[in-house]
């Protein structure tokens, strides 16, 4: 009887939805791509959207929200917070990334949150080629009660995080952050560098660093892929963090990102301030690359409850 | 893994047997992987969309020549409307006018205008032999003026002494009035990254314009940009007039679709490139550089110009 109701449910709903017509699901596949999934990732969901069945008439933004949630599903698995393992101090945080993707700035946010948070700072001015990337960084720090362990400019960048490694441990730091220089990961010159800071912090600490975070920014296209995977070999990177969402890029190479590699995504930057930092909410990401970011729940203004 | 464009599209056209004149669907089947690889490179939709359209009207009918396949013919097409969209002359930076001629740089966060302001005041001492002075009307980033001033004192140009408190308009009316004292030929403000959704720093670009009246407003822009580009191209220029682009980053291993992006919707001419963090690392803009890095087909486009 059960089994019956279950099949004549099933019938009327073959009468009452249809799948989505191939137009619409090309828009559907312009809209990923225009948020920068690349054509691979757009076409793979966009085919998945088009297996579902869906009410007659639907309307377009209802059509949207079946494409967010299929967005979702990718990201969902990724989105995890970074995680500081108490027992390790200093828990030393690696930061690295292409040049200007807001490596400092990302780890002023994140120096802001921890400190919130009741816990101790140190910073490491691991930049030690571009002008002024130290006075950046102590800026930072001078702002948000953290110390800067720092050296010459055009000094061993490795040898910086042995002493920052040392120094963290003699104050009882909870946390190091390292800053390391913009590179660009065609330039094994400039890789082998930082496969040299990471080689030297385990001298200090055979477990450093506890946590590789690589800054990407959204505005970058295809290339993030290549970024992902060069700097994921040479750095051990452990998760992502994703900045200047603030503007109109979408950032859905993040998409194609973890399809690929399945990193863990911590961290969004929304703006220049140490408060500009949200965790990475799957849900919230996937809307907006369907273009849903307002008016998101139906709205309850000035009817208080 | 990667199958090359070249290969696909002989894939197409092996299927082919005629020859002679391309016909509308050999082309348009052609044209569906060319705009495929296109948006692989960054290409913004849209332009990538316009594009292949403007190569298919000149791929129909085209005469295969019997040395080269037809697949090899349309890619030549394509890289040559590619070269012509991109601007076949480079232009260079004008200082055309009544000195000291102002240029001001803008662009998002990040995207290298600071870098490249010292590379342009150097290159404009050394080979123009002109009296630069930079000024940096960053008020925002930490440690932004001091980044100028230390590249300053790296390529021996002179910046604006810092002084705190002051306003980018005001800076930018204090740099205009010591290079007019001073008698230096060209002022170079180095502004902010502004995100261009951004209402009141975009205000404020365009009040820094009307007081410096720059004779080049240069959009400074990461080469690896994906199809935000359009946007950001668009809105820049819609707010201060852009008078040209500078494309950093050149040094990655990124396609650089952006460089397509931007001109298609600006028009504006891409002026110069960066292709690295050193001081000397600014180059000419060439478009059959471009367009052999966003199609990625120097090899076959060589190939038919000897046939
Ligand atoms: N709008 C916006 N700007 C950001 C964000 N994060 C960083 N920025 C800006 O981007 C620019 C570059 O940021 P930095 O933190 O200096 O980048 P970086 O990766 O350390 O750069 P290098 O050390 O030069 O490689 C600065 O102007 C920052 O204020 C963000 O989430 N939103
Ligand atoms: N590899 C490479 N790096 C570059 C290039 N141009 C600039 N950079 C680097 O990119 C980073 C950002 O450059 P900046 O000149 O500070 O960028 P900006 O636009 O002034 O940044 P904001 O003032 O924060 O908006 C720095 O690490 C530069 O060294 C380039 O052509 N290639
Ligand atoms: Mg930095
Ligand atoms: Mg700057």
């Amino acid at each position: 009887f059960r089994s019956s109701q279950a099949l004549r449910k099933g019938l009327a709903e073959l009468f009452t939805k249809k799948k989505l017509d191939a137009l619409t699901l090309e828009e559907l596949e312009d809209v990923l791509i225009r948020a920068d999934l690349g054509v691979g990732a757009a076409s793979r969901i966009a085919d998945a959207v088009g297996k579902l069945r869906v009410e007659k008439g639907i309307e377009p933004d209802e059509v949207r929200k079946i494409l967010a949630a299929e967005v979702e599903r990718v990201l969902e698995p990724v989105a995890r917070p970074l995680e500081i393992d108490e027992s390790k101090r200093p828990f030393v945080v690696l930061v690295v990334g292409v040049n200007g993707s807001g490596k400092t700035t990302t780890i002023a946010k994140l120096t802001a949150k921890w400190r919130g948070e009741g816990k101790s700072v140190i910073l490491a001015a691991g930049d030690t080629f571009r002008a002024a990337a130290v006075e950046q960084l102590k800026h930072w720090g001078a702002k948000l009660d953290a110390e800067v362990v720092s050296g010459k400019e055009g000094a061993d960048a490795a040898g910086l995080a042995f002493d920052a490694i040392q120094r963290a441990r003699a104050q009882e730091a909870d946390l190091l952050l390292m800053d390391t220089a913009g590179r660009l990961q065609n330039r094994a010159e400039l890789m082998a560098e930082l496969e040299k800071i990471v080689r030297v912090m385990k001298k200090a600490d055979p477990e450093a660093p506890h946590a590789t975070l690589l800054v990407l920014d959204a505005t970058v296209g295809q290339n993030a892929l290549q970024q992902v995977e060069i700097f994921g070999k040479t750095a051990g990177v452990t998760g992502l963090a994703m900045t200047k969402l603030d503007g109109t890029a979408r950032g859905g190479i993040l998409v194609a990102i973890a399809e690929k590699y399945g990193l863990p995504i911590h961290f969004v930057g929304v703006g220049e301030t140490a408060e500009d930092l949200e965790p990475f909410a799957a849900r919230d990401f996937a809307r907006a690359i369907a273009g849903l970011e307002d008016d998101e729940e139906p709205t309850v203004k000035g009817t208080d409850a | 893994m990667f199958e090359s464009l070249s290969d696909k599209l002989s894939g197409i056209f092996d299927k082919l047997t005629r020859r002679g004149a391309l016909s509308e669907a050999d082309v348009a089947e052609a044209l569906r992987e060319v705009r495929r690889a296109l948006l692989d490179a960054d290409v913004a939709l849209d332009v990538a969309r316009a594009f292949s359209e403007k190569a298919q009207e000149r791929a129909v009918g085209a005469n295969i020549v019997k040395s080269i396949s037809p697949g090899q013919m349309v890619i030549k097409i394509v890289n040559d409307v590619l070269v012509e969209t991109l601007g076949e002359t480079a232009e260079p930076i004008s200082l055309d006018a009544n000195p000291p001629v102002a240029i001001m740089m803008v662009g998002l966060q990040g995207a290298g205008k600071t870098t490249t302001t010292a590379k342009i005041a150097k290159r404009l001492k050394e080979r123009e032999k002109k009296r630069v002075l930079m000024a940096s009307l960053d008020v925002k980033r930490p440690a932004a003026q001091e980044q100028l001033a230390v590249l300053g004192r790296q390529v021996g140009v002179d910046t604006l002494p810092i002084m705190g408190g002051q306003t980018p308009v005001q800076i930018a009316r204090r740099a205009m009035e010591s290079a007019r004292k001073e008698g230096y030929d060209v002022v170079l403000l180095d502004t902010a990254g502004r995100t261009h959704i951004d209402e009141p720093l975009m205000q404020e670009m365009v009040d820094i314009k009307s007081y410096a009246s720059p004779h080049e407003i240069l959009l400074v822009a990461d080469a690896l940009t994906g199809q935000d580009a359009v946007n950001l191209a668009k809105n820049f220029d819609q707010r201060v007039g852009v008078t040209g682009i500078v494309l950093t980053r050149m040094d990655g291993d990124g396609r650089g679709g952006a460089a397509l992006s931007m001109r298609f919707v600006t028009g504006k001419p891409i002026k110069l490139i960066a292709t690295g963090e050193k001081m000397d690392a600014l180059d000419e803009f060439s478009p059959k550089r471009i367009a052999d890095r966003i199609l990625g087909m120097g090899d076959i486009v060589a190939l038919v110009e000897k046939a």
